[in-house]
């Protein structure tokens, strides 16, 4: 399973982004093999709508299976979910390594909905 | 306005909100009504409030679209190139089809000339209505966007080709520099910024004053509630960047009574018919000569 976590720093120690459109970037984690892919979400964060939508293309382009950030809103959450993506919340004060633990300890609960209201800009 | 050969669009324009562009528009429309033909459009589709002021004959509310486009799930290969296309983020490769977020296209049509399946058509979707309504030589056509609908612009436009025929046509700006208030300027002769002694009245009419030369348009402005604040701030500005103050509404308590009661500047003050002329006769000096 490949994990995708919003991310403020370069690796795992670093809190996770509350934001997921704007996130600083995102951190890829294979979970059978531990090995780590650092994404950059340059583009989606200067850009001036939809940046949702396109970080999640990103992901879905990345083959991603799940998806734990702070926030996300309904047409990324719609993006994602087309292609089974789970998204899973968490407190944006856990770090990466922290989030992907609650994750594999069944802490975290897959999302029903987006957690925040879409907007335009 | 004099000749009547050729079409003159005067904006009634603001940074900030609130200081006065529908009561300016209003009243420049009605002394010109005392003359001759005169059309004015709101054009503030988000909150039109021009029509609240004015009674007369109208005719039914016309239905306006724009293009979206919609996907044949069954000819889609996901191949995304208009995802890659879409400057506006519209489009995304879902799971087993491609998205789209009507909510953010700009109706380009882009996505459906690039997709080499034919698997996109676009499809007309309400944005809003236009409404018309005439008094003797008053014409106002106004916009009204449909609920839940975010993009002004085309509905702004719409409105402006309603108008088109016209002789004169006084446009009723949407606030703001952004998209909605630069369809609504830009194919205008000239623009009267509306501003307010206040601080935020000063700030906002630098960003509108910018944004209008950005765009090549002379403009002059307006100081409305004169007298209130720090005016000595907004012409010390004006001066500086030679922009012409070309009239101040005084700052008086029987305009505000009035309009609240849904009574215009002109019926409050009558006698400033006058400045009103004099400020159309110098506007399009000051469009034409551009």
């Amino acid at each position: 399973m490949k994990i995708a976590l919003s991310s403020t720093g370069q690796d795992l120690a670093a809190p996770v982004d509350s934001r997921f459109g704007r996130a600083a970037r995102f951190l890829l984690v294979d979970d059978n093999s531990g090995k780590m892919q650092i994404v950059e979400n340059q583009q989606n964060l200067n850009a001036a709508q939809g940046a949702g939508v396109q970080a999640a293309q990103l992901l879905l382009r990345a083959g991603v299976n799940a998806l734990i950030t702070g926030n996300c809103g309904p047409k990324a959450f719609r993006v994602l979910t087309s292609a089974g993506v789970s998204v899973y919340h968490c407190d944006a004060n856990l770090s990466g390594a922290e989030a992907l633990q609650a994750l594999r300890e069944g802490r975290l609960q897959p999302a029903a909905q987006a957690s925040v209201e879409g907007h335009w800009s | 306005m004099t000749s009547g050969s050729t079409a003159f669009r005067l904006a009634i324009a603001s940074g900030k909100g609130g200081t006065g562009k529908t009561t300016l528009a209003l009243a420049l429309a009605e002394a010109q009504a005392q003359i001759g033909p005169v059309t004015l459009c709101d054009c503030d589709v988000e909150e039109p409030n021009a029509h609240l002021f004015l009674t007369g004959r109208s005719g039914p509310p016309q239905a306006v679209h724009r293009a979206v486009p919609r996907i044949d799930a069954q000819r889609c290969d996901r191949c995304g190139r208009c995802v890659d296309l879409c400057a506006f983020n519209a489009l995304a490769v879902g799971g087993d089809c491609t998205l789209v977020f009507d909510e953010l296209c700009h109706s380009c049509g882009g996505c459906a000339r690039i997709c080499p399946m034919g698997a996109i058509h676009e499809e007309n979707s309400l944005i809003g209505h236009i409404r018309q309504l005439r008094r003797d030589n008053l014409q106002l056509i106004s916009g009204t966007l449909a609920i839940g609908q975010v993009m002004a612009p085309p509905l702004i436009r719409a409105v402006l080709t309603d108008a088109a025929a016209a002789p004169l046509i006084l446009v009723d700006c949407p606030p703001g520099t952004s998209c909605p208030m630069i369809a609504a300027v830009r194919s205008c002769d000239v623009v009267l910024l509306v501003t307010e002694p206040t601080p935020f009245g000063l700030n906002d009419l630098k960003l509108a004053v910018a944004t209008v030369r950005l765009l090549g348009l002379p403009c002059a402005v307006v100081i409305n509630r004169a007298g209130s604040g720090n005016d000595a701030a907004v012409h010390q500005y004006c001066q500086a960047e030679q922009v012409p103050v070309a009239l101040e509404i005084p700052d008086d308590r029987r305009i505000a009574e009035g309009y609240s009661r849904g009574a215009t500047l002109l019926q409050t003050r009558p006698e400033l018919a006058p400045a009103l002329h004099r400020l159309l006769a110098d506007s399009i000096r000051l469009g034409r000569k551009a």
